[in-house]
């Protein structure tokens, strides 16, 4: 079966968040019958708790189910997953690139967003297929023929007549179904012709090796067969072949033929080797030449990361070791910091990665960490004529060896509501933003095109935005080169003493307010201590924002009589006990939770 | 012969104060019989305290407001601790009063059954601050309550004063204090008001509603406080207890010296055998297991002995220590006690004998709790 490619669908699911993707997906296996309701979990396709409690799909998963249509055929279903964050767009294109068709799911009460938008144009680059499908139309406040419109209007894809579903409740589902079989084009190919297959997605599994998921273009891949990925030039034998089945993989020692979605394993080591995106070709006739859009996936944020209790610094390394088996887009390299000891500078995508990872260290690993302030990656020209890529803000060369240094900016589009638009624009100038355009997509909403440098937006842009926006703006945006900018390394002193994993780049018009804010946040954070502590932010001898905590003049129990003492016992334990997670800084006590609130600088 | 020291708790008082986290409330004249009688069953049926060489030494009625029961409520508790327990010569036996709750009628019943010292707790001379913290009597009031117990031929009273209430000022705290030194109570207590949680005043400062004095402010009256009690000739001799010499609160040196004491009533702690345990907060407390019991091991019992003994301005004599524990203090926390030193929070009296001693200084017993983490 599935040899019949007018029998596959091969297609995704594009939507902005919380506008109920992974539902639709649920209802779709669940309506294909290959899960009994008892195995369904609430969302199958993300099986990573965090994912669950986020509402996000992280890594990108694919299942295969088997639909029968009312026009009596039997049709096979693979749903390939996409990742729904911005930090993820790399791999959201190469999902896409596995696909022939899409289904756009929009919120009837919500209407389109930047990052639906986006998608959409990301999937129409693709020459997907795409046709809408109303959700969460059992709404009171759902308007399905006003959202509509706005999809005729701001897309130009046909939407009158699309399904109109509940996810929640399975109302029209079908009409997705039937929709799928008629909308979404088979998928073509040569079985015959030389293998090349893209991979779309991979993960590491301690028996069989990497798993990696790919789309056969052309050719046909089976077990035995030597392959040869073309971007790193790693070959391996295929061992295994197969399917994707909800939570689980089904071999098929047929091979996979062109046009089918499934898995191969090769006794691969690590997904080092297989890069989302590379082409997979047969080592003794291989294809001349890659499929298109391979990128090496370059991190965008860097940050320290290290072990609370220095003693844990092997744990850390340990763990590191086996996310990055599964994380290609992952990286990190040994550091050292006066104030935190050894750790590790890691890369990620954006923030959001960052605290996924930190977040598998804390919770999976059980790891205490300390995270530095992130960092864009800064080109530094020196005076020398060399250029020097800045990861980590303590490695700035002197001021003296630097001609001029550039920083990394971002094409953003923002949608948001006519009434917020001023507020969104204050905070893009706020942000040094340089205004691009601005269109009404609809009578009340605007796509804001504004070009930012990264490093105003990956703290905590995002927040700024839906906090002065009410909730209303969405947010994209994509790497778009570097710009020659004014930058200064501002340092943070606590009790005179230089804390360099607080120490940052910013920009100079910016630093004396951030220093000011800064200064502010720490003040907050540092408790009271015997003697006063002076915070100072500088730029390199120039001390440009004060602030201090100021000595502690009373802590003591006034009664302590029989019924008292063991009360007051646990409180001096439990007081002690949160001392004892703090780090200490000459003679200073600081909490972790400074060095990651330092970050939030916006108050509004 | 083995000090023993009881103390009586009588959860009732007219009105909740709004500071107040104590197991108090207001109650029916029925359910405090009740009470009462449970008590009496506690008492009688009281496992500890039964060796030959033990001796109550003090006795404390507690509250709530213990003055709040009839006078023969009270004399029969009293009278039920005499039966079951072996009482030394002459034991401090002191009951907590709130102004305006005690007669002198009240007041002689008292003293005719042995109450030997009483504890007003006054908290201000000011009337409109009385008002604000929700205590139910006036100045007044008190000046009555305490010239009756004077007529009943009390010579052991104590009062009780807050520092920092709201709408206290250095100044009005001050003379405060000064009007209340002339009637030469024998002792004081001068308390640092606390917001415990679950009470009123916690929630209103939470809320940003309770205007209160400044920290500096604060500790001014402290050492305000300690500067004109000591020139009356009250000594401190806790960090919020001060006396005329030889009226020391015997049964509270008991507890910041390691003395055992039994607790009766709903939740009343008690100190025996090793142990620490409390009652049950409820008036059914006999049905209900013992809480907060902790078994001490010897490193507990030996930082106790420390942050407990340093709460006292006599601090803590490594001879005693050695005694109690078989080895010195310097042995066991040389290094806190060094670094406390340093940080100035204490103070250690060298002797050619070796029976050094430690205690808080001034500025030690403003950071008390520094002192005591070494010890937790």
């Amino acid at each position: 079966m599935g040899k019949d490619l007018s029998k596959i669908r091969n297609f995704c699911i594009i939507a902005h968040i919380d506008h109920g993707k992974s539902t639709l997906a649920d209802r779709i296996i669940e309506r294909t019958g290959l899960l009994t309701s008892r195995e369904m979990q609430a969302q199958v396709l993300d099986n990573m708790d965090l994912e669950r409690e986020r509402g996000i799909t992280i890594k990108a998963q694919t299942v295969r189910t088997v639909y029968h249509a009312k026009d009596g055929n039997e049709y096979v279903f693979n749903l390939i997953d996409t990742p729904g964050h911005v930090d993820f767009n790399y791999e959201v294109s190469r999902s896409l690139a596995a696909c022939d068709g899409a289904i756009l799911v929009v919120d009837a009460s919500q209407g389109i967003e930047a990052q639906t938008l986006a998608n959409v144009y990301l999937a129409l680059d693709h020459d997907l297929e795409v046709f809408p499908v109303i959700n969460k139309i059992d709404l009171p406040s759902a308007d399905p023929e006003g959202v509509a419109h706005e999809i005729e209007d701001v897309i130009g894809i046909e939407a009158m007549d699309c399904p109109k579903i509940s996810a929640k409740t399975g109302l029209n589902i079908d009409d997705v179904l039937e929709a799928v079989v008629e909308k979404i084009p088979c998928p073509k190919g040569d079985d015959e012709a030389p293998l090349s297959a893209l991979i779309f997605d991979s993960l590491y599994d301690s028996y069989k090796g990497v798993i990696v998921f790919i789309r056969v273009m052309d050719g046909t891949i089976k077990p035995g067969m030597r392959i040869r990925m073309m971007a790193t030039g790693a070959a391996f034998d295929v061992v295994e072949t197969g399917y994707f089945g909800a939570g689980q993989f089904i071999p098929d020692p047929e091979g996979l033929s062109a046009g089918m979605v499934g898995y191969f394993t090769a006794s691969i080591k690590n997904v080092q080797n297989t890069r989302v995106g590379d082409t997979v070709t047969e080592d003794r006739r291989p294809v001349s030449k890659p499929l298109p859009g391979y990128k090496a996936v370059q991190p965008m944020v860097f940050s320290g990361l290290y072990p609370a209790d220095g003693a844990h610094y092997d744990d850390l390394k340990d763990a590191l070791e086996k996310l990055k088996l599964n994380d290609a887009s992952l990286f990190y390299e040994p550091e050292t910091s006066v104030a935190l000891g050894f750790g590790f500078r890691c890369g990620f995508l954006g923030l959001l990665h960052l605290e996924i990872i930190e977040e598998r260290l804390e919770r999976e690993y059980n790891l205490d960490l300390v995270t530095t302030a992130p960092s864009v990656v800064y080109r530094i020209h020196k005076t020398d004529g060399a250029t020097v890529e800045l990861t980590n803000p303590t490695n700035m060369p002197d001021p003296s060896e630097i001609d001029y240094m550039e920083e990394p900016v971002v094409a953003a589009e923002i949608i948001v509501t006519s009434e917020f638009i001023g507020n969104i624009m204050d905070l893009c100038q706020e942000r040094r933003g340089n205004y691009k355009s601005i269109e009404y997509i609809e009578a009340k909403r605007a796509l804001l095109k504004y070009e930012l440098p990264l490093n105003e937006i990956i703290y905590d842009f995002y927040d700024a935005l839906k906090s002065r926006s009410r909730g209303y703006a969405s947010f994209d945006y994509e790497l778009a080169g570097y710009q020659k900018s004014e930058l200064v390394k501002l340092d943070i002193l606590v009790n005179h003493e230089e804390i360099d994993a607080l120490s940052f780049i910013v920009f100079a018009g910016s630093a004396y307010e951030r220093g000011r804010k800064m200064c502010e946040k720490l003040k907050a954070e540092i408790p009271r201590h015997l003697f006063e502590i002076p915070i100072q932010a500088a730029i390199g001898s120039k001390i440009i924002a004060r602030e201090t905590v100021k000595a502690v003049r009373k802590d003591v129990l006034a009664k302590c009589y029989g019924g008292d003492i063991t009360r007051k016992k646990k409180l001096l334990e439990k007081q002690k006990e949160g001392k004892k997670r703090m780090r200490t800084f000459g003679n200073v006590e600081i909490p972790q939770s400074a060095f990651m609130s330092v970050l939030k600088l916006d108050d509004e | 012969m083995e000090e023993l020291e009881l103390y009586v708790h009588v959860p009732f008082c007219v009105k909740k104060c709004r500071y107040c986290d104590f197991y108090s409330g207001p109650a029916s004249k029925e359910v405090q019989e009740a009470y009462i009688e449970t008590l009496l069953e506690e008492i009688r049926s009281c496992p500890f305290g039964q060796n030959e060489n033990e001796r109550v030494v003090s006795v404390y009625f507690g509250g709530g407001t213990p003055s709040i029961l009839p006078e023969e409520a009270l004399i029969k508790v009293l009278s039920g601790l005499r039966e079951q327990f072996r009482f030394d010569e002459n034991p401090e036996i002191t009951v907590e009063c709130n102004p305006g709750t005690v007669a002198l009628k009240k007041l002689k019943a008292y003293r005719e059954a042995g109450v030997n010292r009483l504890s007003f707790g006054l908290q201000s001379v000011r009337n409109d601050v009385l008002k604000t913290i929700g205590r139910i009597h006036t100045y007044e009031e008190f000046l009555e309550s305490f010239h009756a117990a004077r007529g009943a031929g009390f010579t052991n009273l104590s009062v009780d004063l807050i520092q920092g209430l709201p709408g206290d000022t250095p100044e009005t705290f001050q003379n405060g204090l000064k009007t209340v030194l002339a009637l030469r109570p024998e002792h004081l207590s001068v308390y640092s008001l606390i917001l415990e949680e679950n009470t009123e005043f916690y929630a209103l400062h939470e809320a940003g509603k309770l205007l209160l004095p400044t920290e500096e402010e604060e500790r001014e009256m402290a050492h305000a406080a300690v500067r004109i009690l000591e020139d009356a000739g009250y000594g401190q001799y806790e960090i919020s207890n001060f006396a005329l010499p030889g009226f020391r609160s015997v049964h509270n040196t008991g507890y910041w010296t390691g003395v055992p004491y039994l607790g009766f009533g709903s939740a009343a702690a008690s100190f025996y055998g090793g142990k620490r345990f409390r009652n049950a907060l409820s008036l059914q407390y006999l049905d209900l297991p013992y809480e907060e019991t902790e078994e001490l091991s010897e490193e507990d019992r030996m930082n106790e002995f420390m942050m407990l003994g340093l709460r006292m301005n006599d601090g803590v004599s490594d001879r005693a220590f050695r005694e109690k524990f078989g080895r010195s203090f310097y042995e066991f926390k040389g290094s806190s006690l060094r670094k406390l030193t340093e940080e100035g929070l204490l103070e250690s009296i060298k002797k050619p004998d070796g029976n050094d001693t430690v205690r808080l200084t001034s500025y030690g017993r403003d950071l008390a709790n520094y002192a005591f983490r070494e010890f937790v």
